[in-house]
Formats: C-alpha cells, structure tokens, sequence
C-alpha cells in the first residue's frame, strides 16, 4: 500500500513494530491497514459514521463502531501500548477527559490537530473578519464537526494542568509541508501539529 | 406459466436429507440413537471446499433460508433478503448450508417424528437440546458434506449465538462468527417472555402433557398466544406504530364495543398466531425456548464470557440494531468486550433501524453494506 499522508507517516514511524493500537476515530482504516502490513501491528479502529466502518471493513481493518464522547470503558486499563486520535480531538465534546482516557487505556498517547493559530487563520479572522477555513479545516462554520479547536499553546497547556507528559511534538505547514523555518514560532507557522504523550 | 425469480434470488430450490445413524450424546444426558437433519444449500462447494458458509437460524427458522419451493410459494425463504447472488452471502462465491436444527419440526428429528423405541411420535419424551448439541449436529452435517472448515459459521438471534458456540466448540472448523442481534445469554426479562410463552402451550387443555400429536389435536390457542407475544418482542414500538398505529381494521370508523378484532394490530398479531399454528410444532416451541434460555457460555468460566471466549481463534462480525429491545445493542456489546479483553479480532456494528428485533431479516441498507463488504474479504481470502 502506498502513500501514506505526510501527518499519518510521522504517525505511523512514532510507532513500534508488533504494537497494540487502538485508533480513535479510524476513518476509512488506511492507518490501521498500514500498520497492520507494514509494522505487524494488532489493534482496532474506532468509529461513529457507518459508511467509514464499512470502508474499514473493506480495508480488513477490526472497527468497532463506538461513539468517542461516551468515553473508552469498553477497554481495560494499559490495554494498547499506543492510542492514536488523528484530526479527531477537536470534534469531540470533552477533548480533556478523551485525554485521560487515552492514558488509561494505552501506555503512550498520539493526537494530531490543526492548529488554530496558524497564520492563515489568523488572517482569516483578524483581516478577513470571517471564521476561519483551510485545508486541515475544510467546513464552514454551520457544518463543521469541530466544537473544540485549540491552539499549540493550548494543547500544551491542557497536557500541563492534567498531568500528561508530551515526549515529542512535531509541526507541518501548508499542505502538511515541513515546516521551512525548522518549527520555528511553530504555534504561528504550523497548519498541523503532532504529539506523542504519557502519563507524567 | 414459466417460473420466474427475482435475479438476486437464488431461485428454486429443494430440500435435502441428511441420516446420521451414529449416536449422539446431549448435553443433557440423553443420547440418540441416530437422527436425520433436513437442510438446504445454495451456491457451489468450491474444489477446496474452502468457501462454505453454514447458516443458523433462529427460534422458529427452518432450512428454507432462501430461494422458493415451488412457483406458487408466495414467499421466499427467511433470509432471502441476505442470500442470494451479489447479496451479502453471495451464492456466486459462497455455498451456503442451512439445516432444520434437531428438535425442530420441519423435517429433522424432533419431538414430531416417530420415536424408534415406542414407535409413536417422540412428543414431550424428545430429549432437551442445546446450542452446543446443535453445532455437534452441525458438524455431523459438515463431515458428511466433506466441509472441514466453514469459511464463515453466521445467524441472527438464536443463529448468532449458534455461531458463538462454533467459535468456541470447534474452533478448528470455523474462520468466521457472524453473530447478528444476538446476546452472550439471555437476561431475565427474555427469559420471562419465554415461560409466558411456555405457559401459553402448557396450560391450553388440548396440550395434553404433550401427547397431543398422538390424540389428533394440537395446543392451537396456546401456540398461538405465544406467537402472539413473541411478535410484540420482535418488533419494537416505533415499527409497530408506524405499521398500525390504531388504526381500526379497513372500512371501519367507529368502535365496535366488543372483543372481536377491530385495530389493525390485532387483527396482525392474530394473523400471525394462526398462520404460526399451521407451521409449527408445539413441543419444538418448547424446546427452542429453553435452549435459548440455557445458552450461557460464561456460567462455566466463573460468568467471564472472555474466558468463555478464550478457546476461539476465529475472527468475529458482530451487528446489533439500534430498536431492538429483546436482543439490544448494549447485549451485543458485551460480547464485543468479551472479545476485546483477550485482543480477539472483532468488528462491531450497531446498525441504525427501527424495525426492532426483526431488523436482522430485513433489507437495512447499511446493515447489508456491512455485512457484504465483511464477507467480501472473507470470499477473498478464500477465493471464493
């Protein structure tokens, strides 16, 4: 299977071969398959809209149809070493308790999310005047699924006042691009950013 | 006039009779001298026989999962709206098996035929079954089709957790469990509705301890009482709302002040009732009630279904639907969590309908999408 998108590649190398994942938010399953044939990787997918579990399915992936906001209880404790949520945390209803959850189900956490004060957004809103769209948030402001946006600082923050251990961040650009200035001023020049996390 | 099916049925089809003249020993401690399955197949066994697929069916099911009789059969058989060519268990690619259970009345050893010692019908003195007794049947039925492996063991309700009870018993027979609205074990309430059912057959005066077949009578009123009550716990309240409402029967609009029928409803319930008498057996009711109530893989590993579940190397499709409240989502559920505490492969859909218990007989689009596309790649591994 071939390309990875940029975010989910960084994702996939963060990790380790013969891992248990669980990932929240699976989407279509790409992730998990690639895990799956690339990393031998066991786990599951979780997912609320029918027609990606059934893309799932057809990726061979096992998607269990779960609604995040009712939380992880389904799973015990330090079952998976990895719980991956990509572009999911800012649509769901308590961000901070999914957080904790991911922690207690899994030895090392994994979030991606766009970033809200990324320049162009900011321009957006402070020019413009208008809320802000881009690639990573592609909806307008009546439809959009995320109820919870934040900022790299924010992230960071939360992760601060709950106890949470971030181990590595990295930021993408435009079109998920390295970043040109080496993550430089990363919460003004990153459209994407990416977090491994533990319990402190 | 010259037959013609919908392109997706598999069309018309006969039943077959298979005799298995070894013993075969109950979980209740009698044995069988022998018994006879009745069962029907659609599709092709491939040269591996690698691309079956054995369907289990429900409380009242019969072998006729699919596919007419004859021309004039009004209906298909129960599951037509899964088998069938590009259907979810697509006959161009699966060969599908579906067997008369033991103790079932429609032609496979059961209460209604003739007990070999006494020479008279077996009536109540047919040994109790249970889902366990069904699968060692099943497999029976397997070795003499030369099936070593079901590429998929699948069934709604009853049939679900008969394909549970596969996964676990013979765990070397079996790629795939489907099992569709089914439960772990059946909660009190269920249960409940069981004995009022049992009771509906036992206390009718032309019962007779069972021996009515023998005396030329049938139990019609309590048959049909406990058909009557199944029926309200298949379907949910919004399906029957939408299908009846209280709506008075066609032509009338005014109360009658009687008990004859009047509502809609009523006149459905005791349609079913009388249709279900002509069909069925009193003494399998019985039966199949009871197995549906004994069915607890957990009670022997100290109420832990994973460990239950333990033995199982198969991969699991569980589906459950939103308005079913004999069998709801939260029971599929807990089989999904059984499945996930020892990291078992499992994929789970709650499928959204308001057709109740039932749902898993009807054609809900995005309860066939799943289901195809599940057994899409089951085909594709066994390209089939």
């Amino acid at each position: 299977m071939t390309g990875l998108r940029r975010d989910l590649q960084i994702v996939a190398d963060w990790i380790g071969s013969g891992s248990r994942v669980l990932d929240l938010g699976c989407g279509d399953g790409h992730l998990l398959r690639h895990l799956y044939e690339s990393r031998n990787v066991t786990g599951y997918g979780l997912e609320i809209d029918p027609e990606q579990i059934s893309e799932s399915v057809a990726n061979g992936v096992n998607v269990i149809q779960t609604d995040l906001d009712q939380g992880l209880s389904d799973f015990e404790a330090e079952a998976f070493d990895h719980v991956v949520m990509t572009q999911t945390l800012q649509a769901v209803q308590r961000p901070d308790r999914l957080l904790l959850e991911m922690l207690r189900v899994g030895r090392e956490g994994i979030v991606t999310f766009p970033n809200f004060a990324y320049w162009r957004l900011r321009y957006y809103l402070a020019i413009l005047g208008r809320m802000p769209m881009s690639g990573a948030l592609a909806y307008a402001w009546y439809e959009t699924p995320n109820i919870h946006l934040c900022t790299i600082h924010d992230f960071e923050e939360l992760c601060r006042e709950l106890g949470i251990r971030i181990i590595e961040r990295r930021v993408l650009s435009h079109e998920l691009k390295p970043p040109r200035l080496g993550g430089l001023l990363p919460n003004l020049l990153a459209e994407v950013a990416l977090y491994r996390f533990r319990r402190a | 006039m010259p037959a013609t099916y919908p392109a997706d049925s598999v069309g018309l089809v006969e039943p077959q009779r298979a005799v298995f003249p070894a013993p075969l020993a109950l979980e209740c401690g009698r044995t069988l001298s022998g018994f006879e399955l009745v069962y029907e197949t659609y599709g092709t066994l491939n040269a591996a026989a690698s691309n079956a697929v054995l369907v289990c069916h429900a409380l009242s099911g019969t072998h006729h999962a699919a596919g007419y009789h004859s021309p004039d059969d009004r209906k298909p058989g129960w599951w037509e709206a899964c088998i069938g060519p590009g259907k979810p268990l697509d006959t161009d690619r699966f060969f599908v098996v579906c067997c008369n259970n033991l103790g079932g009345c429609h032609g496979s050893t059961g209460p209604t035929s003739t007990n070999p010692q006494t020479g008279e019908p077996y009536g109540p003195d047919f040994p109790m079954v249970t889902v366990r007794d069904w699968v060692a049947s099943q497999a029976r039925l397997a070795d003499h089709l030369g099936i070593e492996r079901w590429a998929a063991v699948v069934g709604g309700s009853l049939g679900g957790m008969q394909a549970l009870q596969w996964a676990m018993d013979l765990p070397d027979r079996i790629a795939h469990a489907v099992a569709i609205a089914a439960a772990p074990r059946l909660s009190a309430q269920n249960i409940a509705f069981n004995e009022v059912a049992r009771q509906a057959i036992r206390s009718d005066p032309e019962f007779h301890d069972g021996r009515y077949q023998s005396r030329g009578v049938i139990p019609r009123r309590g048959l049909m009482l406990a058909r009557m009550l199944g029926h309200i716990t298949y379907l949910s309240e919004a399906a029957m709302r939408e299908k009846f409402g209280r709506e008075l029967r066609r032509g009338k609009d005014d109360y009658d002040f009687h008990y004859e029928v009047e509502f809609e409803v009523e006149s459905y319930l005791r349609y079913q009732g009388e249709s279900f008498v002509e069909r069925f057996d009193a003494n399998t009711y019985l039966l199949m009630t009871k197995a549906l109530d004994y069915f607890d893989p957990a009670a022997a590993h100290g109420g832990s279904l994973a460990r239950a579940l333990a033995s199982a190397t198969a991969r699991f499709l569980v589906l459950s639907f939103t308005s079913d409240w004999r069998f709801p989502p939260s029971r599929s559920r807990e089989i999904v969590r059984a499945l996930l505490e020892t990291y078992k492969p499992v994929t789970y859909g709650e499928i959204e309908a308001d057709h109740g218990h039932d749902a898993f007989l009807m054609p809900v689009p995005q309860y066939l999408q799943v289901f195809r596309t599940y057994m899409q790649r089951v085909a594709a591994e066994v390209a089939a």
